[in-house]
């Protein structure tokens, strides 16, 4: 016995984490979640977030995430097929991860003026013919930033998955007269399945709770569960009903790992 | 795998990487404005890299971002793949875990700073320095966790049967078997952890106090004033402080044969 | 195994390296010192050369943080945790303050320069007696327009928003008491109003507005009206001073039905260690040369009455940021109308942001 706790004690640092940083705080908001505005025990934060408004919320929370995640993985998956088959490859990932260390905001701020009226995006639309449009505060111009702010996200554990291939399994598949598209079909793709699904948890999480781009890149014109949530906490100083959907939220991932279940060890 | 690259691929890589650099493109640009802000190019100017020298309170705050970079991104990584082994092995209860772990990434940062304040002050922790370290370490957990999962359900499990029949201690099974074939994860991992720190506000600000602040703080917070271009002139240099640091590492890591993410085999 | 060690140690001693950088700074910088104030504000709201004048004077060391919102410094403030001597909220946050007995009461014979301060903008309804706030910069809400842009078009009123022609040409404030204000202001009604019935027929109002409105943003309107990415904006009158500096072709009018006057004041939170520096610190901004040279920083308008002759006479004169005290009449400081209005109010504002035609 003491000797299995002494060989399992390397997830110590792990199992804390987990119990105090995550845990406690969805205790924390439980609590708060009982608790109207006047401090009061009650339930009427869940019947309000089954009231059109919050129904309707969570509704387009999950439309722009799935699209996001979706438009994400179409870039990503060729470009991380692409880097793994350059020759400076680690040179080129990084290349692709450095951008996000800048901050976020200047990086929205330098968005605004791309995509203004009289921006660098409306010149090359002009330039091509197309004519200038509006694209701040669009649907467009959302999604773009959204899926520019987490394409690194998901290229990283896609490259990760097709550079860890083993060539030879390739090789035999052309040797047995696959043609390239069945061997991406039927071997490439299958095998790089756990690096893909990482990629769409890693983007489609985050994004059901996207809140700052919303206003700076979509006008509020888009509004998700992370934006009410950020309302209530720090406007209304309504905390209970920012639990109650923060609860919702954690829910809801739940059920989606659930979806994508981890396969068994080894499978 | 080393097959030729198409003349397609090549723009495509191209176009992506152009477009991730578009908006820093336009950052630099303006930095030279000798006009005040990021709109209208008025003239050429170097007064805002001037503005920068000497102003030690922007070197401190600078140096804190980093070093809190670092640091949370490299406790997170030892903790998140010690986390994701043990997930890896459990028998039973896997999603619970993988989904306990994933509750922050869903978690809007206002609520993740709120709660990690109420436990910093339920515990007498004084904010500053080390409050936000330890923010940083627990947000940028489940990321790392994530990046080395699927790299371990990868692995072939008769691997580490062979190992252990050939008499490997689990410490040689976990530095000599595991470890390296997860590598790539771990790096991944580390350089998420890295973006999330740097990127993070919310949780930074509540946490915060006593003097400490990072760079994050201080851009959001001048946002009410107008950001002053200096910022682009500090993000600039930084940007390429941290390009030539990538072309260093990336020339001593072709002499030396440590390689970044690929484990070629 | 190796690489993964190779970058732990690296980390680790770039890290330790950087630690001791910064250790080395901050002791060039006094920031150990034992006299030191927290001054806790907006960034970018203070002319930092003046700070050091008063560490200067006073060897005092200012620890300056900033924050973003007021309700974001309140979290802060209640949880404790840092000693924060000077606090720089919104009047309504002011009220929400006291009822939350986070202020300390200013001791007057301490502030001989209260004195420069304008009666008008002395004993307000938020603090009766300035017991607990001295203010610092105020301002009104109005609309920022291009007369370049409209070259036919006039903004007394509010009214003149609701014009079809303005078709997706608005940019609002992503506040729900300046927006819900409006359409309340527009009906003649109260910004204060708490009728329920009032409150629905300024939604109802505000729905209307919805095919011209471009966006809701927040502080990004500056950088999108010096752009002239549109025509016409919701404005704090402090931000529309800095655009026009920007873009002048850009000017400012409060409509006639009313609008909001809001203020910025300082205040000492039950936080505070240094009470005696926190005061020495109010008194020094509010002497009249020092407010002068913060004002000309800044661009706010200055309640200081004493400052104002030492400021350049077209700042002070422009009726647009210094209004005559005939419209000041018209307009009111935001009442804290308690948690449960508060969540009428931004549940309508909610819904107005979800409203599609």
């Amino acid at each position: 016995m003491n000797k299995k706790v002494i060989r399992n004690l390397y997830m110590a640092p792990y199992a804390v984490w987990i119990l105090i940083f995550v845990v406690a705080p969805i205790l924390l908001l439980l609590y708060y979640s009982f608790f109207d505005i006047h401090g009061e025990f009650s339930l009427i934060n869940y019947q309000r977030f089954f009231t059109p408004v919050y129904l309707k919320l969570t509704l387009s929370s999950f439309w722009y995430a799935a699209l996001i995640t979706l438009i994400s993985l179409l870039i990503s998956y060729p470009t991380a097929y692409f880097l793994s088959k350059t020759k400076h490859k680690q040179l080129w990932l990084l290349l692709i991860i450095v951008p996000s260390w800048v901050n976020l905001l200047l990086k929205a701020y330098a968005f605004i003026g791309i995509f203004g009226a009289y921006g660098a995006a409306n010149n090359f639309l002009e330039w091509i013919g197309i004519g200038s449009r509006q694209l701040l505060f669009t649907d467009f111009s959302f999604v773009f930033v959204a899926v520019y702010i987490f394409v690194p996200f998901m290229i990283l554990p896609i490259f990760n998955a097709i550079n860890g291939l083993n060539p030879a399994l390739i090789d035999a598949s052309n040797d047995l007269g696959a043609s390239k598209s069945t061997t991406f079909r039927r071997v490439i793709l299958p095998l790089t399945f756990e690096g893909v699904k990482t990629g769409c948890q890693v983007v489609f999480i985050p994004a059901l709770s996207l809140f700052m781009i919303t206003r700076l890149i979509a006008g509020n014109r888009v509004i998700t569960l992370g934006t009410a949530i950020e309302q209530h906490f720090l406007v209304t100083q309504d905390w209970g009903m920012g639990s109650t959907i923060a609860i919702f939220l954690i829910l809801i991932m739940f059920v989606i790992i659930r979806l994508t279940g981890f396969r068994k060890r080894g499978a | 795998m080393q097959a030729k690259v198409s003349p397609a691929a090549k723009i495509f890589l191209m176009v992506v990487i152009l477009i991730l650099y578009a908006p820093i493109f336009y950052l630099v640009i303006y930095s030279f404005n000798s006009g005040g802000s990021m709109s209208g190019f008025e003239g050429f100017t170097l007064d805002w890299y001037r503005e920068l020298l000497g102003d030690t309170r922007l070197l401190i705050i600078v140096l804190n971002t980093l070093v809190i970079a670092l640091l949370s991104a490299l406790f997170a990584t030892i903790f998140g793949t010690l986390g994701a082994i043990w997930i890896y092995n459990l028998r039973r209860g896997k999603n619970t875990i993988i989904g306990l772990n994933n509750v922050l990434m869903v978690s809007p940062d206002v609520i993740i700073g709120a709660s990690f304040l109420i436990l910093f002050t339920i515990a007498g922790i004084r904010l500053g320095f080390y409050s936000v370290l330890l923010s940083h370490i627990a947000f940028s957990i489940p990321i790392v966790v994530l990046m080395v999962l699927p790299k371990l359900s990868e692995m072939n499990p008769t691997l580490i049967d062979a190992a252990k029949d050939l008499g490997a201690t689990r410490w040689g099974v976990l530095t000599k078997v595991i470890i390296p074939y997860i590598t790539p994860g771990i790096f991944a991992g580390f350089f998420m952890a890295l973006t999330y720190s740097l990127d993070d506000f919310a949780v930074t600000f509540f946490v915060t106090g006593n003097g400490f602040s990072t760079l994050s703080i201080e851009i959001y917070s001048m946002a009410r004033q107008g950001i002053s271009l200096h910022i682009n002139a500090l993000s600039t240099l930084l940007f390429f402080f941290t390009l030539i640091l990538v072309g260093i590492y990336y020339i001593i890591s072709q002499r030396g044969g440590i390689r970044l993410g690929g484990l070629r085999r | 195994m190796k690489k993964v060690m190779t970058g732990f140690i690296a980390i680790v001693l770039v890290s330790i390296l950087i630690l001791v950088t910064i250790n080395r700074l901050n002791l060039s910088q006094g920031y150990s010192g034992a006299d030191t104030l927290t001054v806790f504000n907006w960034g970018e709201y203070i002319d930092m050369d003046l700070v050091s004048q008063f560490e200067d004077e006073t060897g005092i060391t200012v620890i300056y943080e900033t924050f973003d919102s007021n309700e974001a410094m309140l979290t802060k403030i209640q949880q404790g945790g840092t000693t924060y001597d000077i606090a720089v909220p919104s009047e309504y946050m002011i009220e929400k303050m006291l009822e939350e007995d986070l202020l300390i009461p200013l001791e007057h014979e301490k502030l001989p320069n209260l004195d420069n301060i304008d009666g008008r903008f002395m004993d307000l309804p938020f603090d009766i007696g300035n017991q607990y706030s001295v203010p610092y910069f105020w301002g009104t809400v109005g609309i920022l327009f291009n007369p370049e842009l409209l070259p036919d078009k006039t903004f007394t009123s509010w009214d003149d928003l609701w014009d079809p022609d303005l078709e997706n040409g608005i940019l609002l404030i992503d506040g729900a008491r300046e927006v819900i204000g409006m359409g309340l202001n527009s009906l003649g009604y109260s910004l204060n109003d708490t009728d329920r019935e009032h409150l629905g027929e300024a939604l109802e109002k505000l729905n209307q507005l919805t095919p011209n409105v471009k966006a809701i943003v927040g502080d990004e309107n500056k950088l999108l009206m010096a752009n002239n990415e549109a025509a016409v904006s919701l404005a704090w009158s402090g931000d529309a001073r800095d655009i026009m500096w920007e873009n002048e072709a850009l000017t400012y009018v409060v409509p006639e039905e009313g609008s909001n006057l809001w203020f910025d004041n300082m205040v000492i939170p039950k936080t505070a260690d240094n009470i005696e520096g926190a005061h020495a610190f109010i008194n020094f901004m509010l002497d009249a040369e020092i407010a002068a040279l913060n004002t000309e920083y800044v661009s706010y308008s200055t309640p200081n009455q004493a400052a104002l002759p030492l400021l350049p006479a077209e700042m002070v004169e422009d009726e647009r940021f210094y209004p005559s005290a005939e419209l000041t009449e018209r307009l009111e400081v935001y009442e804290n109308l308690g948690r449960e209005m508060l969540g009428l109010y931004n549940e309508l504002f909610l819904q107005f942001k979800m409203h599609r035609n």
